[in-house]
């Protein structure tokens, strides 16, 4: 189900169908925006069967590494609420 | 003679019909030559299944070797079937450690094809063979009813000399042999993906397809032993891998993190859920080396400009016939298996 | 690649192993739901990172591998009308039907195209005005929103040369039923984050709540997954079940409401056959009355075609967490990717596929300890 790939919006096309060109490192590809009309160029976008999904939230990507440090102060590691 | 497939369950070739997938140069593509091919036509050379055939002609050796080329679409980024078909076959017979001399050409030619396309075609492989110092000295040309044909075939042969005490073979692999890449993997699958209808995408990447002759004969000037090679096509890396272990009798034991692979390679087998090392090269090849001579060997392969991105992943292993084993960039271990047909972009 | 390459460091990883090392007392079972999920794990080997008391099995969400039969056959006969451009994801291409798979309809000459989205092959039905483009709509509530905006916008273009074979499932029924199974050994999900991102978290609440497993969303790459099994192991070990989310970075928790409001629009929720495991109801989303005009079942008439499942395949007991692929009698020998008995077998997303290509050789699946 479910390969989504996070790419970064280059360009958006406003109209009844929102598009946009999204990079996935070199590779570039005309994406449907419609379901993130808050994704703007430079923003980060997961992207699934052509369509941009979900806008990657900086923020929410730090809590891996996050929950990781927390793990190594308290030794035990007691899983932290998200 | 017949190659076992030891690991492969007693399969039978179940399809009545030909599929696609027996030309994907995976599991069932070996089931075809060894049922439909091998066995009703033994031959000593053929059951060598090598890239080339090496026969003795008076007091040298002779190494043969055909190949067709249905490519679509024709044109691509970084060549064509042109150039597809001249670099192909050189390239088997440089596989088999054969100076390249002669080729044939035969031509299936679609009613309809645009005499001008077909005349850029053969520019191109009037180009590729003088680069690789090979002439082409005999052709065939058929013409089918439109739809019978794809627009163009190419079949091309090659001949070429093998230099005496020369022996690069698959059983001359041993376990502690080294395993050699001449440059980064994928590119002429990603190229030709990038430009199919209902998967287009922009991207800078060109097709590897080149000639590796010249890299070959770089390995021998250095003096380096070289067991065996194999040139990574359809099926990519994995496959020519897997080819080596079966015929060679071996196991081969790999690591993910050292093969390399370009940035917008990468980016594109994300996106289309494809396995790099089954990506399809036609410029890069595998060598397997003595250990002592491996520097030495990586050396001469990267002073050549084809051979600039060549690195070291893995060895050859005692072991079960066959087995290709990866190390996980996180440690742990996979099998790196011969696929059933070719790969398909996935989405789910 | 950004949000990608991060999280995959080996030596995060190794933290994470080792975290789980500490936090683990005793034996659990989890499941992680999504195919995509039991893709990464056996080709990164973050099962191999795992302490011994943990097992993984691998879910029903893999919508190749629950497409039933009954679909499949349909596919294939829509696929080899004449006039017919038949498109398809390039998973679905070697999932056997009754009769074959849609590779083996294209040897015969059928028109079988792989697209990347349906957008493409809406595209390809304005190109091509004089063909039928049939778009087989499969997967779960990540990828309905694409074949609803398909439709959608076919309507909207006035495009009567296009339609959709419906296949599309629901991640929440398909938990509910393995939850409910008799002998079930799942003490916790990894809930498939991209479901998820469109979804939200709500409907994960009725089933914590009625059978105390906890539910983490989580995503696809080795350190979400290996944060994932943390946060689903510390409430297991803390007597806690409670829905949380690991894909922070994708997932909301109400989700996304313009796909939202896209599938309600186009689609209605229907009861839906799932390969190997049955009828589950409410289980499936079908083409609302506005847009019976692109249902391809409607416009083909194939509505009574249908095969059944090859007896001999226990795929339906993999699927619910009841068995280990390399547990099946078959599995390897009567049952391989090239002759397989059913769809886990086929789809690269499939468990027994997976265990095949990436384990057969190092012997059982039992998760060993680094």
């Amino acid at each position: 189900m479910c390969l989504g790939i996070p790419g970064e919006v280059l360009s958006t096309v406003e109209g009844p169908l929102r598009m946009g060109r999204v990079a996935f490192g070199k590779v570039i590809k005309e994406v449907c925006l419609a379901y993130v009309p808050e994704a703007h160029p430079g923003d980060f976008v997961v992207v699934h069967a052509g369509f941009a999904i979900s806008r990657v939230d900086p923020e929410g990507a730090r809590r891996v590494f996050a929950y990781l440090e927390e793990l190594g102060e308290t030794a035990e590691g007691h899983g932290e609420e998200p | 003679m017949r190659t076992d497939i030891p690991l492969s369950c007693p399969v039978p070739l179940r399809h009545t019909t030909v599929q696609l997938a027996h030309g994907g140069g995976g599991r069932l593509m070996r089931q075809l030559i060894e049922e439909v091919f091998l066995e009703p036509l033994p031959s000593p050379a053929l059951a060598e299944r090598h890239d080339s055939a090496v026969v003795p002609l008076g007091a040298e050796r002779l190494a043969l070797t055909t190949d067709s080329y249905v490519v679509t679409p024709r044109f691509f980024p970084g060549g064509d079937i042109g150039r597809l078909a001249v670099y192909g076959t050189v390239n088997d017979l440089a596989m088999s450690g054969a100076h390249p001399l002669y080729l044939s050409a035969g031509f299936i030619l679609e009613e309809g094809l645009a005499m001008e396309e077909l005349r850029r075609v053969v520019a191109s492989m009037r180009e590729a063979a003088r680069e690789c110092g090979v002439r082409l000295i005999t052709g065939d040309t058929k013409v089918v009813d439109r739809g019978k044909a794809d627009g163009l075939f190419i079949n091309t042969t090659g001949a070429g000399r093998v230099p005496e005490e020369r022996s690069v073979h698959p059983r001359r692999v041993r376990p502690g042999d080294v395993v050699l890449v001449s440059g980064d993997v994928g590119r002429h699958g990603i190229a030709v993906l990038s430009v199919r209808e209902g998967i287009a995408f922009e991207t800078p990447v060109q097709s590897d397809c080149a000639p590796l002759a010249p890299l070959v004969a770089a390995l021998f000037e250095a003096a380096v032993d070289v067991h065996c090679l194999r040139d990574a096509t359809r099926g990519g890396l994995a496959s020519a891998l897997n080819e080596i272990a079966l015929d060679g009798g071996v196991s081969l034991a790999v690591d993910e993190s050292a093969v390399p692979v370009d940035e917008a390679v990468a980016g594109a087998c994300e996106l289309l859920g494809l396995d790099p090392l089954y990506v399809a090269c036609e410029g890069r090849m595998v060598a397997f080396v003595p250990a002592p001579q491996a520097d030495a060997a990586l050396e001469a392969m990267r002073r050549h400009p084809l051979g600039a991105g060549a690195a070291r992943i893995g060895r050859v292993t005692e072991g079960p016939a066959g087995k290709v084993s990866l190390r996980t960039r996180l440690g742990g271990q996979r099998l790196l298996d011969l696929l059933s047909g070719e790969q398909l972009p996935r989405i789910c | 690649m950004k949000y990608v390459e991060e999280y995959r460091g080996a030596e995060a990883a190794h933290r994470y192993a080792r975290a789980l090392r500490s936090l683990v007392t005793r034996p659990w079972t989890l499941m992680e739901v999504c195919g995509g999920q039991t893709h990464a794990i056996v080709r990164f080997g973050v099962d191999q990172l795992l302490p011994p008391e943990l097992t993984l099995l691998h879910g029903p969400g893999c919508p190749v591998c629950v497409t039933p039969v009954e679909l499949l056959d349909k596919a294939l006969a829509i696929a080899s009308r004449p006039g017919v451009v038949f498109c398809s994801f390039g998973d679905m291409l070697r999932v056997p039907g009754s009769g074959g798979d849609l590779l083996s309809v294209k040897a015969a000459g059928a028109d079988v195209r792989i697209v990347y989205s349906p957008m493409d092959a809406l595209a390809l039905a304005e190109r091509l005005p004089a063909r039928e483009v049939v778009f087989f709509a499969v997967g779960f509530e990540t990828t309905a929103p694409a074949s609803a905006m398909a439709v959608h916008e076919a309507r909207r273009r006035g495009l009567r040369n296009f339609s959709l074979l419906t296949a599309h499932v629901l991640v929440p029924p398909a938990m509910e039923a393995v939850l409910a199974t008799p002998g079930r050994r799942v003490d916790g999900f990894l809930a498939a984050g991209h479901v998820c991102t469109i979804m939200g978290m709500e409907a994960y609440q009725p089933l914590v709540r009625t059978y105390r497993v906890p539910i983490v969303a989580t995503g696809f790459e080795p350190l979400d997954l290996l944060q994932g099994i943390h946060m689903c192991v510390a409430q297991l070990e803390a007597g806690r079940a409670e829905v949380e989310n690991q894909y922070a970075r994708a997932v909301r928790t109400a989700g996304n409401a313009p796909a939202q409001a896209m599938l309600h629009e186009v689609f209605e929720v229907v009861p839906r056959t799932w390969r190997g495991i049955g009828p589950i109801p409410a289980s499936g989303l079908g083409l609302r009355a506005g847009y019976a005009d692109w249902d391809a079942e409607r416009r083909f008439g194939v509505s009574a075609v249908g095969g059944r499942e090859d007896a001999e395949c226990q795929s339906g007991q993999v699927l619910r967490g009841l068995l280990k692929p390399p547990e099946c009698p078959a599995f390897g020998t009567r049952c391989t990717p090239e002759t397989p008995l059913g769809a886990t077998m086929v789809s690269s997303e499939g468990a027994c596929a997976a265990y095949y290509r990436y384990r057969r050789f190092i012997g059982p699946c039992a998760p060993t300890s680094p």
